[in-house]
């Protein structure tokens, strides 16, 4: 694996590869020193044009944990800012002799062009409304966690799926893992030309009592003023995740979500604190998820 | 993404091209007498094994070890605990070849700290496995003390590392390779010597 | 002025004939001619066409003369068999006035290579908020007749109505960007399964054809004739067939890019595919073909549209759309039809110079007529290399692609514009 860009470049072997490594690397997370010497004299570069704390500090703590060096480049008041191209900029981070470069860009397919020009690895931190591969991955272990399988498993990822960078990785990678996927989502948030094995329903109550897992998807807001919803109470009215419909799910089933949540419009707090939430779980799980990917792409010859 | 290698770090990464000449240098039955031989040793050296933990160097010290404290139970009726060491994330060589996989870690029941931890692998030879344990286990903990016992020392170190028990010392030309074989990995005991021809020596 | 007697061209792809230009002119069209002091030009095995015409040429100037110059988009277009070329308002100012035409029309003729026949704004700025001065364009010296926002869509209907009527007075049209442009805000690619897959605003069909149907419409409301750019998609030929049978006047262009490319090429993510409108389905595709073929739609024209470097070279929503085409037209449109030569003839000569009123050519290469005209060797297939294009940008589409026909030689009234492939001036 030279690059982490898309879920759809992991085989079976290799996602069930990173995901046992995450489970290694777990273990170092929950020692009293959370160090390995692995990635020492490594340099990974943060290269970030979206504010996104959580994901930057997850792959910071990932690198840090594996000894790597870390660069983190903020688009704000940088040279970014300054009208420097992404091109540049790669040509900067190559002549500083990044090992890796994390790259978070609202511009879908950024890090495939930034792969092109960087002789590094590149990981995909979330591009556009494309991918955000970790996430999936870390959902993906997230679930095995919890429900011991994923072949089998059905998964529920409802709301924002035009959007959502998170379902777009997350169907591939459960794809290939051998889950079943259906998305559920008011009609305009749904692409209106889906070409994978994924099933289809705007019925969010006809899909609770069958799923093993439901993952929510945060919705934004300004979606509303273009007009792919009526109102926010109508959307959490139709499609928001609450207690009365938790119930309804079957006992075993777990809520997830990518966050930042958006409480009150696609999931209640009562929900997303229940025992049966794997929020926090989820963030925890990124850190390791990250070291394995890191680890795995830097970790041998180069 | 490379799929894991073999880890075998007794050996010359190269592998011989043509089958070599191989020569048996211990017996199922001689591998039988050595482990009897090292958990004596061990009961010995240890005032009977009070607080000793074993920890397993994967892949196949980790057998070893289970066999080692299988013995000390039988010879004293003691449960020694075992645990399982991966050292591949404090490997120093990690960049010499395609990724490695990580195996799995796990702590002895009760933990390494204030215990006396032997460390057990199949083969020492450059002691590089060895510092890499060492790492890794002070990452662990802080054992009491930390002793070392292999099955074979072949010899050509290249840290200031000595084996606490040696099953057998066996002198080797750097280009020839020692090759263990368990029952619960291989399917049979044996420990043979391979002539990998002149010139792979590393 | 030297005569040129053009030995063994096969003209339309008929059998070897021979060809004496003198004075602009074809003087004789025969076999065994002679001609003293004569420059004499081997055209064995080469097939003749009358050169050819593009109805949608992009040449930057004034503004973007990185990108591209009335001078070397001549070059290319002279290189690529085009005798004239019909080049759009969206230039930095916008030729919304009589004078930036006629600027642009005289650098033209300073070049001397293809007649560059301006295209004027049909609203001011192309902003599409009221009309551009089309009569003072037309009467001006580059004597406009097609106008067009090209790059935007004239979306309001009543504003299109009048532009439509008003260009009536002096036998202008209006060459519509169909796009309606609420269907396609932040559109990046054509919306379907590729998009979906790579998280790319999706462009829909329906935004072109929801235009077009208007505007066949209002065409035929007021009498009008339209012209539709660069059609692209099934749906479109479609409603422009329906028309041309109600009798409405319209005329269609299609790109050879939209012959040729399919929008999965977007899955590298390389702008240089990035084009507006889209690269749309194989099914798309060959309704374009056939519609080429049975006459709905009238012309192939390039859309080329040169980008420098750092446009191109970055994030795909961030690049701009559009791509090279006047010296793989030919080429790729030849591939498509096959050696069908009198039906390229008509849809890249004949046709766009009927539609631009461009009297001088687009004629069949008879004595008397002009002698506008392009030899291609269709024998020879070349790789194409970005940067061994004439353009000043390298955004084509089709680097490293081996297409059919070699464009030998371009003649613009008698004058080698191009002779052993490479460009005179």
């Amino acid at each position: 694996m030279k690059h982490l860009l898309s879920t759809a470049d992991l085989d079976a072997a290799t996602a069930i590869e990173i995901l046992d490594t995450a489970a290694e690397m777990a273990s170092v997370s929950g020692r009293e020193i959370k160090k390995l010497p692995t990635l020492r004299g490594r340099t990974v570069v943060n290269l970030f044009y979206e504010d996104s704390t959580r994901t930057r500090i997850s792959f910071e703590a990932a690198a840090k944990r594996l000894s790597a060096d870390v660069i983190n480049f903020s688009a704000k008041g940088s040279s970014v800012e300054k009208g420097e191209s992404l091109k540049d900029t790669a040509w900067t981070l190559q002549a500083m002799g990044a090992d890796a470069v994390v790259i978070r860009h609202p511009a879908s397919g950024a890090p495939h062009r930034l792969a092109n020009w960087v002789t590094g690895s590149v990981l995909n931190a979330g591009d556009g409304t494309h991918e955000h591969p970790t996430q999936a991955l870390l959902d993906a272990y997230t679930m095995r966690s919890r429900m011991g399988r994923l072949d089998g498993l059905h998964v529920a990822i409802v709301g924002d799926v035009l959007h959502s960078r998170v379902a777009r990785s997350n169907v591939l990678l459960l794809n290939t893992l051998g889950a079943k996927v259906t998305l559920v989502g008011p009609p305009t948030l749904i692409p209106t030309d889906l070409n994978t094995s994924v099933q289809l329903n705007y019925d969010l109550d006809a899909v609770l009592p069958q799923a093993d897992v439901v993952m929510m998807l945060r919705v934004q807001r300004e979606r509303m003023t273009d007009s792919y919803f009526p109102s926010a109470r109508e959307y959490s009215r139709r499609y928001g995740l609450d207690g009365a419909r938790l119930r309804r799910m079957p006992s075993h089933a777990i809520v997830m979500h990518p966050g930042p949540m958006n409480r009150g419009m696609e999931i209640t707090p009562e929900v997303a604190d229940s025992p049966r939430s794997t929020i926090v779980e989820q963030v925890t799980n990124g850190v390791s998820v990250r070291m394995a990917c890191l680890y795995l792409l830097l970790g041998g010859a180069r | 993404m490379a799929r894991p290698t073999t880890d075998e770090s007794s050996a010359p990464a190269q592998q011989p091209a043509a089958p070599a000449p191989t020569k048996i240098v211990l017996s199922a039955a001689d591998v039988s007498r050595v482990v009897d031989r090292i958990a004596h040793q061990i009961l010995e050296k240890t005032s009977g094994a009070a607080d000793v933990v074993l920890l397993g160097i994967a892949t196949r010290g980790v057998p070893i070890a289970h066999r080692l404290a299988e013995r000390i139970r039988a010879f004293e009726g003691r449960d020694i605990p075992v645990g399982t060491l991966d050292i591949t994330l404090y490997r120093d060589d990690l960049r010499s070849s395609s990724v490695r996989a990580v195996g799995r870690t796990e702590e002895p029941a009760g933990g390494v700290d204030g215990r006396k931890v032997v460390l057990v692998d199949d083969v020492l030879f450059s002691g590089r496995t060895i510092r890499a344990a060492l790492d890794a286990l002070s990452d662990l903990g802080r054992p009491a003390a930390v002793q070392l016992a292999v099955l074979v020392d072949r010899g050509h170190r290249q840290l200031p590392i000595r084996a606490d028990y040696v099953g057998k010392n066996i002198p080797t030309a750097l280009s020839e390779q020692v090759k263990v074989k368990l029952t619960e990995i291989d399917g049979a005991d044996e420990v043979v010597l391979i002539n990998a021809g002149k010139g792979d020596a590393r | 002025m030297t005569d040129i007697l053009i030995k063994g061209a096969r003209v339309l792809g008929g059998e070897p004939a021979d060809l004496l230009l003198r004075d602009g002119r074809i003087a004789e069209v025969g076999t065994g001619l002679t001609a003293e002091g004569a420059e004499v030009v081997d055209a064995t095995g080469l097939v003749a066409l009358p050169g050819l015409v593009d109805l949608h040429t992009h040449l930057r100037e004034p503004g973007r003369e990185d990108a591209e110059t009335v001078y070397t988009g001549s070059r290319a277009a002279a290189l690529g068999g085009y005798t004239a070329v019909c080049a759009m308002a969206n230039t930095s100012p916008v030729a919304d006035t009589a004078g930036v035409v006629e600027q642009v029309y005289r650098l033209g003729q300073e070049a001397g290579l293809v007649d560059v026949q301006p295209i004027g704004a049909v609203t001011v700025g192309l902003a599409g908020e009221r009309l551009a001065e089309l009569g003072a364009m037309a009467d001006s010296a580059a004597r406009v007749r097609i106008f067009s926002d090209d790059g935007f869509c004239v979306a309001d209907p009543r504003l299109m109505r009048r532009a439509l009527e008003y260009v009536k007075a002096f036998d202008g049209v209006i060459a519509q960007h169909a796009e309606e442009p609420r269907l396609t805000q932040g559109a990046q690619m054509h919306e379907g399964d590729v998009s979906a897959k790579l998280g790319l605003t999706g462009w829909p069909a329906v935004a072109e054809e929801s235009i077009i149907a208007r505007d066949v419409l209002l065409a035929e409301h007021v009498g009008a004739r339209l012209h539709v750019c660069h059609v692209s998609t099934a749906g479109s030929v479609d409603i422009i067939r329906a028309a041309k049978a109600r009798g409405v006047r319209v005329t269609a262009e299609v790109t050879p890019h939209h012959l040729l490319l399919t929008h999965e090429k977007a899955e590298s993510y390389d702008p240089v595919y990035k084009v507006n409108p889209p690269l749309r389905t194989n099914t798309d595709v060959q309704a374009l073909r056939e519609g080429l073929r049975d006459g709905t739609i009238d012309i192939v024209a390039t859309d080329h549209a040169p980008h420098a470097a750092e446009d191109k070279e970055c994030e795909w929503a961030h690049a701009r759309p559009g791509m090279l085409g006047l010296e793989t037209a030919l080429p790729i449109v030849l591939d498509v039809l096959g050696e069908q030569w009198d039906l390229i003839a008509e849809r890249m000569s004949r046709a766009p110079a009927r539609i631009a009123g461009l009297d001088g050519h687009g004629n069949d290469l008879v004595a008397g007529a002009p002698a506008n005209l392009t030899l291609i060797d269709p024998t020879t297939r070349w790789t194409v290399e970005p940067t061994g294009l004439a353009s000043l940008s390298h955004n084509t589409p089709y680097a490293g692609m081996t297409v059919p026909g070699r464009i030998v030689a371009t003649f613009l009234r008698g004058v080698p514009t191009v002779l052993d492939g490479k460009v005179q001036k």
